[in-house]
């Protein structure tokens, strides 16, 4: 019997499992489908990591490094190359591998780190040819990075999200022509600073308000590739197509929490973020099952994935070592502008000082401000320069505010600001 | 006068940098993007992240880095010189694999122990 | 000298191959792509009809309702995943309801079993999510669904374990005859036969005129698909047809084998066989009308698009028959042609004796395929297969859960994959939502292993389709 097992080894599972060692418990378990720790942090070869955690710039093998080491000196047992097949209410966990076969594990308590997955052309649906060449940014950054090959030597990026950017660069860098990255929305999706030193560095032009509308094929392989502009619905605008030549087609479309396992155990879903519905604590409509990292919501900094699994893993700990109440959660509501909340429920009496809500806006803003209501008075309110919805935002809600609330249901908006 | 986008945060303030004039900026929200503005015109500099081959290891390459960041004119050379670089397992992290390319004070060196 | 040449390789000529292999024959099976099932076979509803749709009196009719008849046993002994779960011709109004009458006679002249028009109470409670326009319905029971390029594989595979060869990437050029036997042309040098079946698809007109006058042509014609993510799969409990037209069956909704919902096609005239890439407005057409069946289908749960071309002939009936001396015609096969396969093969051997071939059997053909399909297992079948083969142990594709082993059975199975797609098609490997975005790259390493070659050579599908183009790391290509 172990006291948690943690599914996946990523940057949420080692962080999860390391907080909690911290918070007591003995005998914890991380079981992971690949043969080393790390998730894909591992492929994640540049900098920018760890500015918040770390107060300093790090690798994402360097980040990952960090805990792996972190972890050495408690006795967290670690079983590679293992694939969870099953989890039930009961917190029975179904693996195999090779070298031990097929296993039924008994836990205490469950953390779900599983990650996230990148979509694909079939979710967007580019017309065109389906020849090979059309790659997701990530699988690409796998085969450039670790495995040590060029997928293509002329390239067209579709998605200007951090990935397809970081990706620019490092085609770049190893000797292919990044020819555009064209994104559908009006705005990038990817930080400035990534736009700035992974196009601008290497002036790759970044087409907005554009997307593919046609691939072409020559012998099996990408030959051509039509952008064309789009209007305001996102509709390709007739006669505004521009025809590339080029191999090689990256996608950086979005990610997709990976809940499989999540499902088949019977908890609660939010169709928002595609991941578990969550309280404070991280804990899922199961009790003693927590989730964390991307598998809840698509983060964009590894550093909030750490502290939320972070929290996450002590509650875990709190569920086996400590004793407690039920009680009615406030339920928190998207309002205005605000397309998720994680978490979605907060149990008052659970939280010491402070909550921590994250949460994305539908579009860009400059001056404006996140208000939360409970319907009948504004019971906290923030001010923000700059939101987008590349961009996670952060708010703390205090146990003070929380104990004003009227009714059980608080809503987040947000708007300009007057 | 050269015009650039601050990227220290992401409400990008657009920055004026006045080459004339000892690359004073303007436009700038914060200290931050004044140092941004100034050092990006006069010396810009980036980090290199990269990989080397390595024997005996997990996979067939090691990401590598630059310790401190290097001129970005000088990227592509050390790029370059990286092709030469074939490392043997086992690498740790931090591993001096190429001492001062390109004549800089960097060192590139791996970021995963292999 | 061959016996029997059948050229193309599609499931037309591996059910063709599957009856012949079991005569003591010297078989061969010409196919020009890298792989079988590459064409029309691959790429379709994956559907066997029940046969009401079929003119009564024509061979479409009888081979349809036959092949149906024959598929539930083929596919039990092949490990062809297959299920009878019957098909709903939909009404949306008095007219159609007519149409929908026209075809009941049709079923029960054409022989088809338990055909019954049904009302729109009895349909919501089959199909909870159907749209509430629909005002009747055709229920055909026997009508099933099937993984359409497995039944292919499973044709040609028992027919290399009963010696027959498979010769991939050789294509006919033209064809002689040399008075007592054909000379067969191909890019890989000369091919002798006695007795040649004509299987080419999309090609098939041009494969008769290097023997015979014209008397059909192809017009090939190309349906585009949405395969939808496994969440989808409760929009549909049966296959749902709309009524039919003069461009074919419809757009359809329907579960598949593999546990997705399938939505499609369209169809549209086009040049040649290779033009299987989808349109804007082809897949518009087919959501417009897929909703029109099942209002609740969430297209942002697609997980791909494809689409095929089939082999239409000019004439509303299949192309079967004696073209020239001891030359065979399995042509023009359109839809039903999956679901006839199975009967065409039948009606191939019988053309073949009349055309004087003398045939003995074989005292113990193989009759039968099994295949590990890890997923489906057991706990305890599963601790077994591991034990027995510690790569039953491993996830490779993490979509499907797909194991290192099935993977390595498919590398070494009778006809070896030599692509990604290969892999895909006899494992299931990358058929799940991330399409094989996590898995691609691993399968490639296993293949290189397995085949023992550069990754650099292993291709995605068909040829020409380079994965990996040079390696990272190397000095500058001068």
């Amino acid at each position: 019997m172990y006291d948690l097992i943690v599914v996946g080894g990523g940057p949420a599972g080692l962080a999860a499992a390391h907080s909690a060692w911290q918070k007591g418990l003995k005998n914890i378990l991380i079981v992971e489908r690949d043969k080393e720790l790390g998730g894909i942090l591992n492929q994640c070869i540049h900098n920018g990591f760890g500015l918040h955690r770390f107060k300093e710039e790090l690798t994402g093998p360097e980040y990952a490094g960090r805990f792996i080491e972190m972890l050495k000196d408690t006795h967290v047992q670690v079983m590679l190359d293992t694939m969870v097949l099953d989890i039930n209410k009961n917190r029975e966990v179904h693996v195999i591998s090779t070298e031990n076969g097929y296993q039924v594990l008994q836990a205490k308590s469950i953390v779900l780190a599983m990650g996230c997955r990148e979509r694909t052309r079939g979710a967007i649906a580019i017309p065109g040819d389906r020849p090979a060449g059309v790659f997701t940014a990530g699988s690409a950054q796998r085969y450039l990075n670790m495995e040590g090959y060029m997928v293509g030597k002329r390239v067209i990026i579709l998605g200007s999200g951090d990935i397809g950017l970081i990706m620019a660069r490092r085609m770049t860098l190893e000797g292919a022509k990044v020819l555009a990255c064209v994104e559908v929305m009006p705005y990038s999706g990817g930080l400035i600073r990534n736009i700035v030193q992974c196009l601008e560095d290497w002036d790759i032009p970044l087409y907005l308000s554009h997307t593919i509308t046609d691939i072409k094929a020559e012998n099996g392989r990408v030959s051509h590739v039509t952008v064309s502009k789009v209007d305001d619905m996102r509709n390709p605008i007739p006669g505004s197509e521009m025809e590339f030549d080029c191999d090689t087609v990256l996608l950086s479309v979005g990610l997709i929490p990976e809940n499989e396992l999540t499902r088949s155990a019977g908890i609660q879903m939010d169709n928002r973020t595609n991941g578990a519905i969550v309280y404070e604590n991280m804990e899922t409509s199961v009790p003693g099952i927590f989730a964390c990292g991307n598998v809840v919501h698509v983060h964009d900094l590894v550093d909030y994935v750490s502290a939320e699994s972070e929290r996450a893993g002590a509650a875990a700990a709190q569920f086996v070592l400590g004793e407690t109440e039920a009680e009615t959660p406030i339920r928190l509501s998207n309002g205005f502008g605000v397309s998720y909340t994680v978490p979605q429920q907060i149990r008052v009496n659970r939280i010491d000082k402070i909550a921590d809500v994250f949460f994305r806006v539908r579009q860009v803003y400059k001056k404006s401000v996140i208000e939360v209501s409970d319907g009948e008075k504004i019971i906290a309110s923030y001010k923000r320069d700059h939101m987008a919805p590349g961009e996670m935002e952060h708010i703390l809600l205090t146990r003070a505010q929380l104990d004003k609330v009227a009714g059980d249901t608080i809503t987040v908006s947000a708007k300009e600001a007057e | 006068m050269k015009e650039l986008v601050c990227i220290v945060c992401p409400k990008g303030c657009r920055l004026q940098v006045d080459v004339e004039n000892d690359y004073a900026v303007t436009g700038n929200a914060c200290p931050r993007g004044a140092v941004y503005g100034h050092n990006e015109i006069k010396n810009p500099t980036r980090v290199l992240t990269s990989t080397v081959k390595v024997q005996g290891g997990l996979y067939r390459r090691c990401p590598v880095k630059s310790d401190i960041a290097v001129p970005k004119g000088k990227l592509m050379e050390i790029v370059t010189l990286l092709n030469q670089v074939e490392l043997t397992a086992p690498v740790s992290i931090g591993q001096v694999v190429l001492p001062h390319p390109a004549g800089t004070d960097a060192n590139i060196i791996a970021t995963k122990e292999m | 000298m061959y016996d029997v040449v059948i050229i193309g390789c599609g499931v037309i000529g591996a059910a063709a191959a599957f009856e012949l292999s079991k005569f003591k024959l010297d078989l061969a099976i010409l196919e020009k792509e890298n792989d079988v099932a590459m064409g029309a076979s691959r790429a379709n509803s994956a559907i066997i009809h029940a046969g009401y749709d079929p003119k009564p009196g024509t061979l479409m009719a009888r081979l349809n309702v036959e092949g149906n008849r024959m598929a539930e046993d083929l596919c039990r002994d092949l490990s062809v995943p297959f299920s009878r779960i019957g098909s709903l011709v939909l009404a949306f109004s008095g007219e159609e309801m007519e149409t929908v009458w026209d075809l009941y006679d049709r079923g029960i002249k054409n022989g088809v079993p338990g055909v019954e028009v049904i009302m729109p109470d009895k349909i919501r409670e089959m199909e909870p999510q159907i749209s509430d326009k629909v005002v009747g319905a055709l229920w055909a029971p026997s009508a099933g669904i099937i993984n359409p390029w497995d039944y292919t594989l499973a044709f040609a595979e028992t027919a290399v374990r009963n010696g027959a060869e498979v010769k991939l990437n050789t294509c006919v050029t033209g064809i002689e005859n040399a008075e007592d036997h054909y000379v067969i042309h191909t890019n890989q040098g000369d091919v002798e036969a006695q007795y040649i079946i004509n299987a080419a698809g999309v090609e098939s007109d041009k494969v008769h005129e290097m023997v015979a006058e014209k008397t059909f042509s192809i017009l090939p014609n190309r349906g585009e698909y949405y395969l939808m993510d496994k969440c989808e799969i409760e929009r549909a409990n049966h296959v749902l047809f709309q009524c039919p037209n003069k461009d074919g069956k419809g757009v359809l909704v329907s579960p598949t084998t593999g546990g997705n919902l399938i939505v499609g096609p369209n169809a549209e005239g086009v040049v040649d066989s290779s033009c299987v890439n989808n349109t804007a407005s082809g897949m518009a057409f087919v959501r417009e009308k897929a909703l029109k069946s099942v209002p609740t289908i969430n297209f942002r749960n697609s997980i791909r698009n494809f689409s095929g071309v089939r082999a239409n002939p000019d004439q509303d009936e299949f192309q079967i028959g004696i073209a020239a001396q001891n030359f065979i015609d399995l042509a023009g096969i359109k839809s039903p042609g999956l679901s006839s396969a199975p009967a065409i093969a039948l009606e191939a051997v019988k053309l073949l004796k009349e055309c004087g071939l003398h045939l003995v059997e074989k005292e113990n053909p193989i009759t039968t395929r099994k295949k590990i399909r890890f997923r489906g297992l057991t706990d305890k079948q599963k601790q077994a297969a591991i034990q027995k083969n510690p790569l039953y142990g491993r996830v490779i594709c993490r979509c499907e859960t797909i194991t290192e082993g099935e993977i390595v059975d498919a590398i070494h199975s009778p006809i070896p994959p030599c692509s990604v797609d290969g892999v895909k098609r006899r494992a299931g490997t990358g058929m799940g939502r991330c399409q094989g975005g996590f898995c691609g790259p691993r399968v490639v390493d296993i293949l290189a292993r397995e085949l023992n070659k550069n990754p650099m050579e292993i291709l995605q599908d068909g040829k020409g389709s380079h994965i990996l183009l040079s390696e990272t790391k190397k000095e500058a290509d001068a």
